[in-house]
């Protein structure tokens, strides 16, 4: 009797299981596209940040005004959280996202893994001919692609044009030009000139490259953080602090930062276009007109930022991945586009959408979109948002002195060689 | 650590050290006699089916949420399993697991690695500061609310009031009070004339403030635990011994201490069990740094597990594998040395 039951039970279970598979696929063609027109939830997990998720989340919700069928359940998941997230509900399928928003970075780690959907191949088409080419290099991934490119940045230096005027400064232009200038600022005010990154090593890179060097040479498969030049660029960020130049924090550096800079107690910050949204809402830049944007101050060998960036990808097991790929879609339209720029200052990844007078008359684009013309461009390789976090350790422990630059360097080129096997 | 804690004080509270040993004295007892056994078996299962029953949810339970993982671990821990190999289904795409068997070749890798021993190192000294210092003050505290003065329930009620904050709301809490430039405490000290002290910013300051909020949020479990202890032992002793002209100090060192053991004992190998395993505090307070100055072994197996890409399943099995060899040799040596001072378990 007892075995009965349990067989009875198997059965009934391998049934459900069957429907439930075979519903899927139904769902999947059927449902979606029924009358060719789309329905059902699309979820969408978004990284942008405080000052930016409101606009954000208004604009995903505006999809149902084209489709009414579909629901858009907007999430807000918290960026420095979320390739961990994402990872976690990708591989275990539950409660996963449709669409996410990646970093640059992820994508090709993410499709490596086989967790992405590939672009429909007239999206594909669309990105190729209507994208700048280095946010469409970004979605993909041996040759696919496996995301649209939403916005792109790069790093620049953010001034207090009062506080520099003050003291009788101009924007730097290199970090000897900088040491100089935050001397003068401190001398005139008291405050400290610069606000540099400690607790995160995308805030390495503009010095690595300032340096001539960079962290991995992806075609000849060598790390190149431990070279001389990646050495000199760990004296560079541990000199800006013991000069007095710059002040840092090992925790809580977002935060400090925008603090610092949004009070006038730093004159300077290192920073992209994702912060001049939250930055306007400081008391030092009620007038929008006193917050002045220049290029990163270069190092003894060039001037050098990374090229940064969010891209919209769609879960391989997302239930509805036609609305999916229709949302992302909608999401970088150029309407959408031209709106994120007129909100929130964040550059568009269209081309066209710079002839565009809401985007052209931006301030913030005109500085940003030569500066990301200019941009280093990260190799897309899928370890590359993994080299981050070794590389925060010895970045830190090299800016606040618990290491000197040149064992800082060798451990950071031997933790990438873990991550990075056989490589030189 | 608050949900850990809430059932442990119960027992040590109580004072009861002996009862589970007691039982499980017993049930080992009754394992052996079926082992020798054999056709009393069926015997057994016929008499005390009711008691079998009884414990199969426990059983099962167990099994699931503890013996298939354990077991799961150790498994992974012998292979070269990542997320780039094991088996997955996303969506229509089925992937094979193409991980394979590799011996101990983690443990060597390991183990040779000098990352390990820096690790280890510090969680010792992490863990002996902590036990060490959450000890001597719940005793203090313990033994000055021994006592009958006004207020009493108040002052037990604020005093365990750490321990019904969730962990990580005290946690984030101190974290904005240790912020070097923001924070409350640099503010207090700047109004005194002292310049700011770089809470979480530097690696001994680091350390220290680590190591401050663990004690402050283990207090109130060693007090309450203590407590319990503390009224259990006879005020006839205390009687006994004043009128022998015992001084304050004698009463504390001869009646207190050695009628405080086994409560003690107890607390003390749970505190070191949770405090070698602290998680929450040392990740959601300093994230292991500045660099990786904090970080303890438990951190370091998150930081193989979920940081790196692909995440590397068989490297933090190993490294969970590692420490629980650790907590179990700490326990069977602790173990030891209690029973040859003539303590029953």
């Amino acid at each position: 009797m007892r075995r009965g039951i349990a067989a009875t039970a198997l059965v009934a279970t391998l049934a459900l299981a069957a429907t439930a598979c075979g519903g899927d696929d139904k769902g999947a063609a059927g449902e979606t596209k029924a009358g060719g027109e789309l329905s059902g939830t699309v979820t969408w997990w978004d990284t942008s940040n405080d000052a930016e998720k409101a606009s954000f989340q208004k604009i995903a919700e505006a999809f149902t005004a084209k489709h009414p069928k579909v629901t858009v359940k907007y999430v807000n998941v918290p960026y420095g959280d979320a390739q961990n997230k994402v990872k976690n509900a990708f591989s275990s399928g539950s409660e996963a996202p449709d669409v996410i928003r990646a970093d640059v970075g992820w994508v090709a780690d993410f499709a490596s893994l086989g967790y992405l959907d590939e672009v429909p191949a007239e999206t594909a088409k669309k990105v190729d001919a209507e994208f700048l080419p280095q946010a469409a290099a970004s979605g993909k991934f041996e040759g696919k692609t496996y995301a649209v490119p939403q916005v792109i940045d790069t790093l620049g230096l953010f001034y207090n044009k009062k506080m520099l005027a003050d003291a009788g400064v101009q924007p730097p232009k290199t970090l000897e030009e900088l040491k100089t200038a935050a001397a003068a600022i401190k001398a005139k005010s008291g405050k400290a000139g610069l606000y540099l990154r400690g607790d995160d090593s995308y805030w390495f890179l503009p010095l690595i490259y300032g340096e001539g060097g960079d962290l991995v040479d992806a075609k000849n498969k060598t790390v190149t953080v431990d070279n001389p030049a990646g050495v000199k660029a760990f004296k560079t960020a541990r000199d800006l602090v013991t000069s007095g130049a710059a002040i840092t924090n090992a925790t809580d550096g977002w935060t400090n930062m925008q603090t610092a800079f949004k009070s006038g107690e730093a004159a300077m910050m290192i920073n992209g276009p994702w912060a001049v949204a939250d930055t306007y809402a400081g008391d030092q830049f009620k007038d929008k007109a006193n917050l002045g944007v220049a290029a990163v101050p270069a190092g003894s060998v060039k001037a050098g930022a990374p090229q940064g960036g969010h891209d919209l990808a769609v879960y391989a097991g997302s239930k509805n991945r036609a609305a999916a790929h229709a949302f992302v879609e909608y999401m970088t339209s150029q309407d959408v586009q031209v709106q994120s720029t007129k909100e929130l200052s964040l550059l568009p990844t269209r081309t066209a959408a710079y002839e565009q007078p809401d985007v052209k008359s931006s301030e913030m684009v005109q500085f940003f979109k030569p500066a990301v013309d200019k941009a280093v461009e990260r190799a897309w390789i899928p370890e590359n948002g993994s080299l981050f976090e070794p590389l925060k350790v010895e970045y830190t422990k090299a800016i606040t002195g618990a290491s000197s630059p040149e064992d800082a360097a060798k451990s950071a080129g031997v933790e990438f060689r873990k991550i990075l096997k056989g490589w030189k | 650590m608050a949900a850990h804690t809430s059932q442990s004080v119960a027992k040590a509270a109580g004072g009861d050290g002996e009862d589970p040993v007691a039982a499980r004295g017993r049930s080992r007892r009754t394992d052996t006699a079926t082992a020798r056994n054999d056709g009393g078996v069926r015997r057994a299962l016929a008499t005390h089916w009711y008691a079998w029953a009884m414990i199969a949810p426990v059983v099962l339970v167990l099994g699931v949420i503890i013996g298939w993982p354990l077991a799961r671990g150790i498994y992974l821990s012998l292979t070269d399993a990542n997320e780039r190999n094991v088996g997955r289904t996303i969506g229509a795409n089925h992937i094979e697991a193409t991980y394979k068997f590799v011996g101990l070749d983690n443990y060597a890798d390991v183990l040779a690695d000098p990352v390990f021993l820096q690790r280890l190192v510090w969680t010792v000294v992490w863990t002996v500061l902590c036990v060490s210092i959450t000890f001597t003050l719940g005793l203090a505290l313990a033994n000055m609310l021994n006592r009958e003065f006004r207020g009493r329930a108040a002052y037990r009620m604020a005093l365990i009031l750490p321990w019904a904050v969730p962990g990580f709301v005290s946690v984030f809490a101190w974290r904005f009070l240790f912020n070097r430039d923001s924070g409350i405490l640099n503010k207090i000290l700047e109004g005194g004339g002292i310049s700011a002290v770089p809470w979480l910013d530097d690696p001994t300051w680091a350390k220290f403030s680590v190591v401050a909020v663990n004690v402050w949020l283990g207090v109130p479990f060693m007090m309450v635990a203590l407590l319990g202890g503390l009224q259990s032992i006879p005020g006839e002793l205390y009687e006994a011994a004043e009128m022998d002209g015992a001084t304050a100090w004698q009463r504390f060192r001869h009646i207190t201490l050695p009628g405080l053991r086994s409560v003690s004992m107890t607390v003390i190998l749970l505190s070191t069990i949770w405090t070698f395993n602290m998680f929450p505090v040392i990740f959601l307070l300093t994230r292991g740094g500045p660099g990786d100055s904090t970080e303890i072994l438990v951190t370091q197996a998150f930081r193989e597990a979920f940081v790196a890409s692909p995440r590397d399943f068989a490297g933090s099995a190993t490294w969970g594998v590692l420490i629980l060899a650790l907590l179990m040799i700490f326990a069977l040596v602790y173990r030891r040395s209690l029973r040859k001072q003539g303590e029953v378990w």
